[in-house]
């Protein structure tokens, strides 16, 4: 444009209509950092585990739990998913595990580059098993490799037996799901059968472990898995 | 609402290639939204409204191509159209299979100028 009266006589070179094959995956920046992940993850000999689930479903008290019980066994480092508070990091904490939180805000669910920070920021040690405790949601979580090992999906008998027809793409991207709250299981209408065979249907292959963090039925299981990954 | 990110990461693509080109404008963008994927087209569309504002892309044509979901079955090999991550083959009713189409989710074309 004229910088003395505004009109357009001074055209700079117009580029020609053309078409553009890009042909690119939408998540293609956030895989190649879920593998830049993996690769470190893979050299330190790092075990990262994600875990996903609904809000209440029980991963943190799960965490809790296994921190404690396989103290002295293995050496554990989590990184806690919240959107607003740090009271999961503080429940961590009081275990003696290294915790580092990443709030999210308004963030749905944790991406590769931010576990990619806050790898930079606490270097958890090598030989160890690292929990990424992810935002309670079980939609927006399923898209976003974060460079993990193992995916495990936390369902709750307090849910319904129908929660992996509801959202069966997390189910489909993990590697273990976890039904949880097995105690309630007397109060609850929850058919443990459906809900097995709804998990294959989404997934044919995927292992499922019943367990209760509250009075420690089937941990042992949830142990062996871990130890055996 | 992963729309949100899912909008911006196309929006980034988008104006990264028009840049390498030194495109002025981006008059459409092609995208490939396999309909097995989670994306909420209401959501999308709500996120992509605000999101392209005062870009290269406000203004441009968007079409969008839902591709169909399609699975083979590792029982009987059956090819077969699916709805559903969940649904069953359509030949023998089993649960095995494997996704071939309909999880996408890429930029395929953009037209600039
Ligand atoms: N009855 C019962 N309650 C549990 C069990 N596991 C967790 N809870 C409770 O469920 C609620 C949510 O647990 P939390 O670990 O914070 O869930 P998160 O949002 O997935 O991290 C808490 O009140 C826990 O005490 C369980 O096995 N049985
Ligand atoms: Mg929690
Ligand atoms: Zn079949």
């Amino acid at each position: 444009m004229c910088a003395t009266c505004g009109c357009d006589t001074v055209t700079t070179k117009k580029a020609s209509r053309q078409v553009v094959e890009v042909e690119r995956d939408v998540l293609h920046e956030n895989n190649l950092l879920a593998e830049r992940n993996r690769g470190y993850f893979l050299a330190k000999d790092i075990l990262a585990i994600n875990l996903v689930s609904s809000p209440g479903s029980g991963k943190t008290t799960l965490l809790e739990r296994t921190l404690t019980d396989m103290k002295g066994q293995c050496t554990f480092a989590v990184i806690e998913g919240d959107q607003q508070t740090t009271n999961d990091a503080d429940r961590i904490h009081a275990t003696g595990t290294k915790v580092t939180q990443i709030n999210t805000g308004k963030g749905c669910h944790l991406d590769a580059h931010m576990i990619h920070h806050a790898l930079e920021g606490m270097r958890p040690p090598g030989e160890s098993i690292l929990f990424i405790e992810n935002v309670g949601n079980l939609v927006c979580p399923a898209m976003f490799d974060l460079g993990e090992k193992q995916r495990v999906v936390v369902m709750s008998v307090t849910e319904g037996d129908d929660k992996p027809l509801k959202y069966p793409d997390m189910f489909y991207s993990s590697t273990l799901c976890i039904i949880n709250k097995t105690d309630l299981l007397p109060y609850v209408p929850f058919d443990i059968e459906k809900a097995r065979s709804n998990v294959h249907k989404v997934k044919a292959d995927l292992p499922i472990i019943e367990l209760s963090c509250l009075s420690g039925e089937g941990l042992n299981v949830w142990y062996e898995w871990l130890l055996s990954k | 609402m992963h729309e949100l990110s899912i909008v911006t990461g196309i929006i980034d693509i988008a104006l990264r290639e028009a840049e390498k080109a030194h495109a002025d404008m981006i008059e459409a963008i092609e995208l490939d939204i396999g309909c097995l994927t989670t994306i909420e087209m209401t959501a999308f569309d709500f996120a992509w409204r605000q999101a392209i504002k005062g870009t290269l892309l406000e203004g441009c044509t968007r079409i969008v191509n839902r591709i169909e979901g399609r699975a083979r079955c590792l029982d009987c090999d059956t090819v077969f159209g699916l709805q559903q991550v969940y649904d069953a083959c359509t030949g023998c009713g089993s649960h095995w299979i494997a996704i071939e189409e309909g999880r996408q989710l890429s930029v395929r074309a953009l037209t600039i100028s």
